[in-house]
């Protein structure tokens, strides 16, 4: 896995109390519905499914929100890109405490590549000096967007980050790697990533809920932007997992290797 | 005002959420220690459940009687006692004040109470006083600028945590009826306030009720309630109505939630080689529960529209009051029935909600005082 790096810069820029952090959000299929594939098997159902802000989105909005509430940070920005109902999962950004938000309408949800291309669109109009995003959207599972954010922007990278802290002027980040944590101090401006247990997200309040409809949300286009989101991958077939028959129990030692080995063959 | 489908939706999803993850989980927990953990009332004081029906004006959500009840259809999905912890904020705690109160008093209790800093607690019922609420004897004397409150009172929600105490007392001897009665708001750290032990209960554990007892308790008389003696039962009457579409609410997402765990637990549990649910008579209940559930939820949502659009509710709110306390105790019965042996057990916490929605038939009015008030207001009606 190619995305597990992370890059260091020497010329450090330090920190700001001022600091903007930008947080890109995606609206996906809530966590809680079991998913079906469409009949004609051209991807996944939607129709009248219940959507949800992707969970470790949430936890990148968190994390915003507590270096904001740290004096770490002045503003937290919320983005989407994708079609119109994008607006609503923003607004519950904006009720957890996000100050504003951009939403970037497409009919379609972009590919990894155009969303990291709007983004750094974004990133040039805002300039933030902390973009924070989850891991992966629970959707396409694709995990690519942070890092080729942080490539289109030649900023710092990192990823699956369990622990982010500012001290002395830089991001201090723990990664969870496959081998164990990995502790990197990161020069701003910088891209991270989220995992799981970075934080758990807060409830948006009712009232805030009720106030966040009075927030700033602007809206946006790719051809404002000027960036080209047409989809350079091709979906050719989407099918569910084979369904796993139950298994058998077997009585003795003797006939657990004789299955193995005659019939799984794996022995 | 009705807020928009988006965010009434955020609402909606918020408190289900909250629900699901935070409170099912503690359902059992809490009945076993009979009390709710006050990390999870900090949680529901931060996410503002105790100012859904207090005006914005003082802190609240203001919201408007059908919104507040979609709230309710998502806050009832657990253990009542849960719901027993902002339910005297959110009614019959604040609308005294809400309904009734001077500006100093809606300016000095609501945003406390909308916060749920401070606890609130509705006191009418008495040990001789229960359905025939005119006929309490706690009395109210004056003295000077101050009034000087003897008597007890019984099963006061919230009691134990109160920290303002809606009295209904006699401020005017007993041959002068209900135009005797006044209400005063009393706060609990006073002299002269005596809080019993909680009650041990059938159900609701974690919701704690007690006797309040006041010996020569001394309020300033700016304590009384819309600052006039003799219109307590009527500001009693209007807060009780208020709070049966509510409480109609509470049943309604009570037994929708009892429905899905009996549904779950019939589609899974085999017996005769197949699952429960393929029997007719096990999908008859289902059924049933499922039919009176809908028409409760519709009377609900129908009658709370028509509160907010000025009509008269009073017969409405009774019939809602009526019927779906009713209707959730049938549903229930039927919970039991449809899980069986596991059923009657503690583990399965479907004998604990049984227990639990019987008080609705009860509490804030009973079932035949609510039939009272129908049918009478019925025959006003034909007369006229």
């Amino acid at each position: 896995m190619s995305f597990g790096q992370s890059i260091i810069f020497n010329e450090i820029q330090g920190v700001s109390h001022q600091m903007k952090i930008l947080v890109p959000i995606k609206r996906v299929i809530d966590a809680n519905i079991k998913v079906r594939v469409k009949s004609d098997q051209s991807g996944v159902e939607l129709n009248n499914v219940k959507m949800a802000m992707n969970p470790f989105c949430e936890i990148a909005v968190e994390a915003a929100l507590r270096l904001r509430e740290a004096g770490e940070a002045e503003e937290v920005i919320v983005v989407c890109a994708g079609p119109a109902n994008g607006k609503e999962t923003l607004r519950t950004a904006l009720a957890m405490g996000a100050d504003r938000a951009i939403h970037i309408e497409s009919e379609d949800s972009p590919e990894p590549l155009a969303v990291a291309k709007l983004l750094k669109a974004v990133v040039e109009r805002e300039k933030p000096g902390l973009v924070i995003l989850g891991k992966q959207a629970i959707d396409g599972d694709n995990n690519q967007t942070g890092q080729m954010l942080s490539a289109l922007l030649n900023w710092s990278l990192g990823t699956f980050i369990s622990r982010l802290s500012v001290e002395d002027g830089a991001f201090h980040v723990t990664r969870e790697v496959d081998g164990g944590l990995e502790n990197l101090k990161l020069s701003g401006p910088a891209v991270v990533t989220v995992d799981l247990r970075l934080n758990e997200p807060r409830y948006a309040s009712l009232p805030n809920i009720m106030k966040a409809k009075k927030k700033p949300m602007e809206e946006l286009t790719a051809a404002a932007l000027d960036v080209d989101i047409t989809p350079r991958l091709t979906v050719l077939k989407v099918e569910a997992p084979a369904s796993r028959s139950a298994g058998v129990r077997v009585h003795d030692a003797a006939e657990l290797v004789d299955k193995l080995k005659n019939e799984a063959k794996v022995i | 005002m009705a807020l928009d489908e988006a965010t009434l939706g955020q609402l909606r999803e918020t408190v289900r959420r909250f629900v699901s993850e935070r409170l099912i989980p503690l359902e059992a927990q809490v009945a076993e220690d009979d009390v709710v953990p006050e990390s999870v009332v900090e949680e529901m004081r931060a996410l503002g459940l105790f100012g859904l029906s207090i005006p914005e004006a003082y802190g609240g959500l203001g919201l408007s009687m059908f919104d507040e009840v979609q709230i309710a259809f998502e806050f009832g999905r657990t253990s009542p006692a849960f719901r027993s912890v902002i339910g005297t904020n959110n009614g019959i705690g604040s609308h005294g004040i809400i309904i009734d109160g001077t500006e100093t008093q809606k300016n000095h209790y609501l945003p406390r109470l909308a916060s749920g800093e401070i606890i609130s607690a509705f006191a009418l019922t008495e040990p001789q006083s229960g359905s025939d609420a005119a006929s309490i004897s706690t009395t109210a004397r004056r003295e000077g600028n101050e009034y000087v409150i003897n008597g007890t009172k019984r099963y006061i929600t919230n009691a134990p945590e109160a920290s303002l105490f809606t009295v209904f007392a006699r401020t005017a001897p007993k041959t002068e009826g209900v135009k005797g009665i006044s209400a005063l708001l009393v706060e609990g750290d006073i002299p002269g306030i005596t809080i019993g032990p909680w009650d041990r209960k059938m159900g609701q554990r974690g919701a704690h009720t007690a006797d309040v007892t006041f010996t020569d308790c001394r309020v300033s008389a700016d304590a009384l309630i819309s600052g006039a003696e003799g219109v307590g039962f009527k500001t009693a009457m209007k807060v009780l109505d208020r709070g049966r579409i509510h409480i109609g609410a509470v049943c309604v997402a009570t037994a929708e939630r009892l429905i899905d765990d009996s549904l779950r637990y019939a589609m899974e549990r085999q017996q005769f080689g197949q699952p429960i649910a393929a029997f007719q008579l096990i999908q008859a209940m289902l059924a049933d529960s499922r039919a009176e559930a809908y028409a409760a939820r519709c009377m609900v949502e129908e009658t709370a529209r028509r509160r907010d659009s000025g009509l008269p509710v009073v017969t409405e709110a009774s019939c809602c009051k009526l019927f779906c306390a009713e209707m959730v105790g049938r549903v229930a019965d039927r919970a039991v029935q449809i899980h069986g042996g596991a059923g009657y057990m503690a583990e399965y916490g479907i004998e604990r909600f049984y227990r639990d929605v019987r008080l609705f038939r009860i509490y804030e009015g009973t079932s035949q005082i609510q039939q009272l008030v129908i049918a009478r207001n019925m025959m006003r009606e034909a007369g006229e």
